[in-house]
Order: C-alpha cells, then structure tokens, then sequence
C-alpha cells in the first residue's frame, strides 16, 4: 500500500536532512504507528506522503502510484484518495461542522442528496450530532479534532493518516478518537498514526516505528512505547 | 444532473454565501472599489465635458475673405467652388456688402457715431468670403491658397487669419491641443491607478483567507473548484461597485440640479456633463460593469495562483 525506499528530505540548504534514507512498507489494511520526539521526522514524513514537500531522493510509490510520474494535476486526485488527519486540524473556518465535512465529498462532485444522507452518519461516528450548525470557532479543542476525523474519514478513504490526533484530548476522548480509527482499519482502511502518547501506544499492541533525526531506529510487530 | 453541472452550481453558490459571511470584508474592498470607478467616471464625463467645450470655442473660429468691389459674381463663384474642394474647409459662406452692412449697422445700433460712419451710398465694407476649417492646426493651408497672386488679386485686404488675430488663433488652437491631450491622459492615469488599487484591495482580501486556500488544496481540491467561488465573489464585488458608483454620480447630479443655482463650474459646464450623463447612462454603466468585472476576475485568478501552486523543490 505504502512503499518508501530510501527516502531523503533535505529543506533548503539546512545541512542535516529531516530525513535520511527511509525504507518503509505498508501493506493494506495494516495498522503502523510511528513514534519519534518531535523533530524526529514525523511530520515530514507525512508531508511527503500526501505530496505536500517533495522528496529530495529515493521512491515513494503510493496505492500504485510512483510519485516520480505524478503530474500537477494529478495531485488532487491522489489527495482524494488519501484521508489526513492534520495535527492543527485545518478546518475551514467560515464554514459550518456540516460544511466542512461535506467539503470532502463536494470536491469529488457527489450530489447534494448523497452528501446529506453520508454526512450525518459520520457525525455520528464521532459523536458530534447535534453540532452540524456551529462554526469552527465555537468548539472546543476536542470537538474540532472530531471534525478532522469526520472528514477524513467521510469519503471512505483506502489509506488514513492521523497526525497526532490525540494531542489535544483528554484521555477518555482520546480513546474514542482512537477507538474509531480501529473501527475504520477493520473495515479495511489502512491507518498510519503518529503519536507521543506512551499509554495508547501500549495498549493497542501495533506496529511501532520509531523514527529518531530522520532514520528509522527500530520498527517492530505488536510492540510497545521504547525510545 | 452531470457532476461538472454540480460542481459548476456549487462554485456559484460558495461564492454568494463567502460574500455574505465575509461582510466586513466586502465592504471594504466595495469601498475601495466605488471611489476609484467613481473617480474614473468623473473623470470620463468631465473630459468630455471639456471636449465639448473645447469644440464650442473652436467652432466660432473661421476665416474671412475679404473681397474687393471689384470682383464680379463669375469670379465669386469661381472661387466659393474652389474653397469648397480644398481637403480643410468644412463649408463657406458668401456675405455681400449689402449684409455686411445690415449687420454692421445692426451691431452698432446703439453707437450713432459709428453706425452713421457708414451709409448706403458710401459703402466701404467689402463682401466677404467665411471659411470654416475642419482642422485649426492646419490653417496654414487655407492661408498658402489664399494667398496666390491670382487669388490674392481678388481680395481688398489680408484674409482674417494674419497679423495679432493669427497670434491669437494660433494661441488658443495650442491651448485647446494641450487640454485635449491632457484630458485623456487624466484618464488613462486614473484608470491605471484604480486598476492597481482595486487589484491590492483583492488581493489583500485574499491574502487574508489563504489558509483556506492551502486547506482545500491539501483535502484534493482542483483548481478551479478553490479559485472559482472567490473570482465569483470579486466579480460581485465589481457589479456592486459600479452600481453603486454610477448611482452616486446620478445622484450628485440630481443635486447639483436643485441647488446650484450656476450652470458651470469654472471651466465645467454641469448642464453638459449632466446631459452628457443621461445620454450615455447606458453605455456608461456597461462600461464600469465591465471594468468591474474584469478587474475582479482577473485580480482575483492572479491572486489565488501563489497559493494554488505545488511544491516543485526536491
């Protein structure tokens, strides 16, 4: 599903690279966490996977697409298959909880009646009925981290990754948030999920990838926290 | 209904309700939009009005002959016809002695000791040939032809445009060249500047909301599907603007009707630029619409490009 071989970023004409020749496979439907201080390379890892930085050498090939050969204008329709879950949410902020959900599925030109019989069912999900009127604003930090999963998650997407989804919530809505993305990897959605949190990690006995200044030090099957 | 139908309607409609949510915005960048259509259109009609001026003063320039007694009505004619053919007169008039002197006198009425200079019997006044020129810069030609010997033998004296009156001409066909010109380029310069402000003003607009922008490009959306509900908004933006400045002047107009008591203003003529106004109201308002609109949209496509892009840097 995922496939990194040895993937280098450098940005700009910083001497040390945020990452440093990254090999990584991803089958379907597997559940990866990746763990790492912040400015391991998390996040630049997942920059590269949703195209938004490029990478200075090596192979990415994503859903069978070799990002090498992808074109301009073929960007949206691989973020279209791609569902992210951005550590500051990226809501749109002059649009309501429902608007920013249905933008999702707008984008890819589903008709409204469609839109309003999916949308409510991934409120649902993510425990935000009854909010579909407010604004971005008027939730509170945990509420708009549902909203990102709704999102992300609305359009059924092959491959899901979270970006710190939990750093905001308190424990109990951190276990729903993650309690839902093992709901979607058991539909079949490959999740990647990077996180601080020791606890979670623990408890979900997944894959664990421990990236450390941008190389990966370790990367074990049902494993727990180690840094 | 087809998806590109859909996605077409919903542009379209995100546009209209951006509007209305960005209220604050809106009317910010409408003001900044309707002082400088408003300015262009003041300074379209006022450009105008001075043309039209300008034509008025020139207008009452022309160029006598004066004929001598002696030239028989063969000769005249003769020489009407030819004036006729040169490529810069617009039209003669013949005036004979007998009406120069009714007019003389008429004018004069008031003045015995002038009027009773002149009588009947002792006519001094000469028939005289009125040119007028289509172009004054080029009077120099009607003068070269008038002033061949053959022709010249006709007349009794120089033809009008000579001595102090030829200065004097010469003087306001320069003055009137240079207001022409600087009437345009009044409004060349206005509408070069409102274009660059109202290009700012969108753009600032849009450099606020640029997080939306990256948003939506990271969620997969297409270009167009970004782009198209903000070059909707500023397209309304300019339809509003010019309405709104065209309603302005419309109104500044019916003001200055009902309390200036002056049909001028200096150099202006207001009664002119107000029918002016009216006569091209339609034309007027096509034309700031279309600035309006094509500002805003092409303002609005050049300002989301820096944010619609892809990383391209490996």
């Amino acid at each position: 599903m995922i496939l990194l071989d040895r993937v280098s970023k450098k940005y700009g004409r910083v001497a040390t690279p945020a990452l440093d020749r990254i090999s990584l496979h991803v089958e379907p439907k597997e559940f990866v966490i990746v763990v790492g201080q912040s400015g391991a390379g998390k996040s630049t890892l997942l920059k590269l996977l949703t195209r938004e930085e490029r990478q200075s050498s090596g192979k990415i090939i994503v859903g069978g697409i070799d990002y090498d050969k992808l074109k301009d204008k073929e960007i949206p329709l691989l973020r279209r298959k791609i569902g992210v879950v951005f550590q500051d949410f990226k809501l749109l902020p002059n649009r309501t909880v429902f608007e920013n959900i249905a933008f999702a599925l707008e984008i890819v030109g589903m008709g409204n009646r469609e839109i309003h019989h999916t949308v409510p069912k991934v409120l649902d999900i993510v425990n935000l009925k009854g909010k579909e009127k407010r604004m971005p604003m008027e939730l509170s930090g945990g509420e708009r981290q549902r909203v990102a999963i709704a999102r992300a998650i609305v359009r059924q997407p092959k491959i899901l990754i979270a970006d710190e989804p939990t750093g905001n919530l308190d424990p109990k809505h951190a276990w729903d948030v993650i309690s839902v993305l093992e709901k979607i990897n058991r539909y079949g959605t490959t999740v990647l999920l990077t996180t601080h949190n020791q606890e979670i990690v623990n408890k979900l006995q997944r894959r664990v990838v421990t990236i450390q200044h941008g190389q990966i030090v370790s990367d074990r099957a049902k494993a727990s926290y180690k840094l | 209904m087809s998806r590109k139908l859909v996605t077409f309607r919903r542009i379209i409609t995100t546009g209209a309700v951006n509007f209305v949510r960005n209220t604050w915005l809106a009317i910010a960048a409408i003001a900044v939009m309707v002082v400088t259509l408003t300015i262009v259109l003041f300074s379209l009609i006022t450009n105008a009005t001075f043309t039209n001026t300008i034509k008025q003063i020139t207008s009452k320039i022309d160029v006598s002959v004066y004929l001598k007694d002696t030239t028989n009505k063969e000769q005249t004619d003769q020489l009407l016809a030819d004036l006729k053919k040169l490529p810069n007169v617009q039209s003669v008039k013949y005036i004979s002695k007998d009406e120069i002197l009714q007019k003389y006198l008429s004018e004069n009425a008031k003045n015995q000791k002038l009027a009773g200079a002149v009588t009947q019997t002792d006519n001094p006044l000469p028939a005289t040939i009125q040119i007028k020129p289509r172009d004054l810069n080029k009077l120099e030609d009607i003068k070269d032809y008038l002033s061949q010997a053959k022709i010249a033998d006709l007349q009794s004296d120089q033809p009008s445009y000579s001595g102090d009156r030829k200065e004097a001409i010469d003087k306001i066909t320069h003055a009137t060249n240079i207001l022409q010109r600087a009437g345009v380029g009044a409004v060349l310069v206005f509408a070069v500047i409102s274009v660059l402000i109202i290009f700012n003003t969108i753009q600032m607009a849009i450099f606020n909301r640029r997080d939306e922008l990256t948003i939506m490009r990271l969620l997969g959306a297409s270009t167009w599907y970004i782009r198209g509900p903000f070059v909707v908004e500023s397209i309304l933006y300019g339809v509003i603007s010019a309405v709104i400045s065209v309603g302005f002047i419309h109104s500044l107009f019916v003001a200055a009707r009902s309390t200036l008591e002056a049909t001028s203003l200096g150099l202006l003529d207001i009664n002119y630029a107000a029918e002016y106004f009216r006569g091209h109201f339609w034309t007027l308002l096509a034309l700031q619409l279309l600035v309006g609109i094509l500002i805003g949209a092409a303002s609005s496509i050049v300002a989301t490009q820096r944010y619609l892009k892809f990383k391209v840097h490996r």
